[in-house]
């Protein structure tokens, strides 16, 4: 049993991490006023960038850094269309979600003449930390685990302390509550927005890279299938706070992690194997369909705002 | 004394309207100086541009003899300017600390510094009498402390010239005389107080200098020792304003509505009305005086159909209509003019016409079955227009794009022409200017004297001591006393409104 809880442990962290950076991608931008329905078009082209760079380039960091950009890049035309343009937020993410599919698959057939790429060799490898990896069960689950598993713990705390221990982060909550009240008091309520937005792109980004290039080694049209919804759904039943979207993560993850290993570890013989790859995607719309209320989300989330002049 | 800000010609053109009209306007230092208008006249706009939120079409401004040009509020702040807007300016869930730091936070080692922002905020607030808790949560504090928050986050500022937009209209009479205080200490500290408002008991009481603005001019500025609330009324609005209600004398009859005993919860469930009895007869106005929150806005609910009664009855001439559908209501005779207009008394994006026939587009009248007489309406707006002088004169015009004062005529016309046994008519003169708040009264007297009931709830004291024949305090959900309106007085009303039996 106790082998079985820990392989099952180890991939809920591992299935978790991408939706943790997309989750937190999020945060910052909802937190901020702009609804990111277009976190799932940021993963897919994050993970199409960091699979392409580290196959060209044998670098898997470098391919990190290129699904960061990439992301970041998509979001600032999202920032460009809710932020300066004032468009319906919903809108404008549906149709980042189609573009980066399209754009991604025709640059696999372009490039590789396919669906899919090859198998990338380089992909991120796993670190196993010093000692705490050594710890029975545990250890193994916990401490030797890919570096973007840790990596994303470390961005939620990084999220939080930026949130709640910075000026930026409270200019940020402001804008994303009453950005009217916020521009009064001087604040910059567009470069805040454009700055949320464009984080929240990047960090979608390297949670596809985490995907392409951390847990399976390619990238294919089906690399990124409703992760960024689910980070959506994890986000706001983490009540758009980054330790809340964590812990949501998780448990989306451990979703994900229990259809991955369901038939290694013979899960598969009390429920038909679909139900388990169903699951991630039934509990999204069970959180998405209100038994979380809206109540908690940033009053002007999703209103645009217009400077009087 | 010193000239602070002078603004000299001001224009202040939008697409449609020109909100400000060359205007000059000077503040001096140590001053109160108030900007008087009715609603629309252009005072908030002047004070945008003071304050960079907008920027004016022509013009130029001083201050402290230098001329500047205001881009944005950054600039106002740094000049030493600070605003306190009518509608206010506060995040619900950021503490009262995060609220006044905001945007210029104390830092420490490049990290906000919050128990340094709670100390700032602790120390100006002693030194200026303005009571708050720094670590309250704006969203859980009262209007009166979310006041003095706001004028905190100017003092935090170290504004030297403090602009108040409408400041007591959301304030209860206590909590007029501890603003005046805190402008009185304000003063002496040397600061200078631009003052807006529509009120002129207001302005009389503390205002040392008055500018007068309509339709975006500047009519004249007067020292409030040389001047008197009429010809203040009268350069506002442009003609004679009568204050004073010609009633015809109070000969009640029959009882129209009678409340036994009506219990009722407020929105979170709580008890609001705890018991309440009273009646409304014809040909009398009954005031329902008292401090907000204490019951009104859950009386008037349940009368209309609105909320449900957990106990008691309701009784319209003898029938009972408790817990009746808002339909059933509007059909037994009882008309309402809400105390929200936004919310309740109009679908602002519907035209006059359309709002004119909200309860009654299914009578006879205005439809055939399903199909909406559409002529009938029409001209049933147009004489609605004409009779109650709603302007523009013009059926297909969208409630939205109303004045405040034009949209509370229509929902008067609407409720009036329908006739009713009762009028519920709920703080129906808030945000009005003076010229609107004359015809109000006139219509809800016109009321009573044709023999209907009426039903006033207002806030404002001295609107319940001029039109009411009786008046009933209100406390915490109950009725703690009814008085005859010729024996009444403020302070008697202010004993009871604070909970005291009345006699």
């Amino acid at each position: 049993m106790l082998p079985i809880l820990a392989t099952l442990l180890g991939n809920t962290l591992l299935y978790a991490t991408p939706l943790i950076f997309a989750a937190l991608g999020g945060v910052f931008s909802e937190r901020s006023g702009v609804v990111n329905i277009g976190l799932e078009g940021m993963m897919t082209i994050g993970a199409f960038a960091a699979a392409v760079t580290a196959l060209g380039t044998g670098n898997p960091w470098l391919g990190v850094v290129a699904g960061m950009l990439s992301g970041g890049l998509l979001a600032l035309l999202h920032a460009v269309a809710a932020v300066t343009f004032r468009a319906d937020q919903v809108v404008s993410g549906v149709a980042i979600n189609f573009m980066a599919n399209g754009f991604s698959m025709f640059m696999l057939y372009k490039l590789y003449g396919g669906g899919q790429t090859p198998h990338i060799a380089t992909k991120l490898a796993k670190w196993a930390i010093p000692g705490l990896a050594k710890i029975p069960y545990l250890g193994d689950a916990l401490f030797n685990n890919y570096p973007t598993v840790y990596l994303a713990f470390f961005t939620a705390f990084l999220t939080w302390v930026v949130l709640y221990k910075t000026t930026f982060g409270l200019r940020l909550r402001s804008v994303g509550e009453h950005p009217l009240a916020a521009d009064t008091m001087g604040i910059n309520v567009y470069f805040i927005r454009y700055t949320c937005v464009i984080i929240s792109g990047c960090l979608a980004g390297i949670g596809g890279a985490a995907v392409s290039i951390g847990i399976i080694a390619e990238f294919t049209e089906v690399t990124i299938v409703g992760q960024g919804f689910i980070a959506l759904a994890a986000m706001i039943f983490g009540k758009w706070t980054p330790w809340g979207a964590l812990g949501a993560c998780m448990f989306f993850g451990a979703a994900n992690a229990l259809d991955a290993i369901g038939q290694t570890i013979g899960l598969t013989k009390y429920a038909n194997p679909a139900f388990f790859s169903m699951l991630p995607y039934l509990l999204t719309i069970v959180a998405l369909a209100g038994f979380i209320g809206r109540a908690n989300a940033p009053a002007a989330d999703g209103k645009p705002y217009e400077k009087g002049r | 004394m010193e000239t602070v800000i002078e603004m000299r010609n001001i224009s202040k053109i939008f697409p449609r309207v020109v909100a400000n009209d060359k205007i000059n306007l000077s503040v001096r230092q140590g001053e109160i100086h108030a900007l008087l208008g009715e609603n629309g006249a252009g005072k908030s706009t002047l004070m945008n541009i003071l304050y960079g939120l907008y920027q004016p079409s022509a013009g130029e401004i001083y201050v402290k003899g230098q001329k500047v040009s205001i881009t944005n509020p950054n600039v106002a702040i740094a000049l030493g300017i600070g605003m306190v807007h009518q509608h206010f300016m506060l995040i619900p869930t950021l503490t009262v600390a995060e609220n006044i730091v905001l945007g210029s936070e104390p830092r420490r080692y490049g990290f906000l510094d919050m128990r340094k922002a709670v100390a700032m905020v602790e120390e100006i607030s002693q030194r200026y009498g303005l009571k708050v808790d720094p670590q309250a949560k704006v969203e859980s504090i009262s209007v009166g402390m979310q006041q003095r928050v706001e004028i905190l986050k100017a003092l935090y500022r170290g504004t030297e010239i403090l602009i108040l937009d409408e400041p007591t209209a959301v304030l209860t009479p206590q909590e007029i005389l501890e603003l005046f205080d805190i402008m009185h200490n304000l003063n002496t500290e040397g600061k200078s107080i631009i003052f807006i408002t529509h009120k002129l008991k207001e302005i009389m009481a503390i205002a040392d200098r008055i500018t007068i603005i309509r339709r975006g001019k500047v009519i004249d500025t007067v020292t409030t020792a040389s001047t008197s609330p009429r010809e203040l009324a009268a350069k506002m609005v442009g003609r004679e304003v009568s204050f004073k209600v010609n009633k015809q004398e109070y000969s009640p009859g029959e009882t129209v509505l009678q409340l036994e005993n009506v219990q009722a919860l407020n929105s979170r469930k709580l008890p609001a009305l705890k018991g309440i009895s009273l009646e409304v007869r014809r040909g009398e106005i009954l005031g329902i005086a008292g401090v907000d929150g204490n019951g009104q806005s859950e009386l008037v609910d349940v009368v209309a159909g609105l909320r449900k009664a957990t106990a008691g009855h309701i009784k319209l001439l003898r029938k009972d209509i408790t817990n009746a559908s808002p339909r059933k209501v509007i059909a037994a005779s009882i008309s309402h003019i809400p105390e929200d207009r936004h919310l309740r008394g109009l679908v602002l994006d519907f035209t006059i016409e359309e709002n004119m026939v909200l309860e009654t587009y299914y009578q006879a009248e205005f439809a055939n079955g399903i199909i909406l007489n559409n002529k009938q309406i029409q001209m049933h707006a147009k004489r609605l227009i004409q009779e109650f002088d709603v302007r523009p004169p013009d059926q297909k015009t969208l409630a939205r794009s109303l004045s405040g004062g034009n949209q509370q005529k229509v929902i008067i016309a609407r409720e009036v022409d329908r006739d009713p046994n009762l009028l519920i008519a709920a703080q129906p003169t808030r945000g009005l200017d003076v010229g609107a708040i004359e015809f109000v009264h006139r219509r809800l007297v016109e009321q009573r004297d044709k023999g209907k009931a009426v039903l006033l709830v207002s806030l404002d004291l001295d609107e319940i001591m001029d039109l009411s024949d009786r008046i009933a305090v209100i406390y915490e959900g109950n009725i703690v006393g009814i008085v005859a309106a010729e024996d009444a007085d403020e302070a008697m009303l202010g004993f009871m409104m604070a909970g005291a039996a009345g006699n």
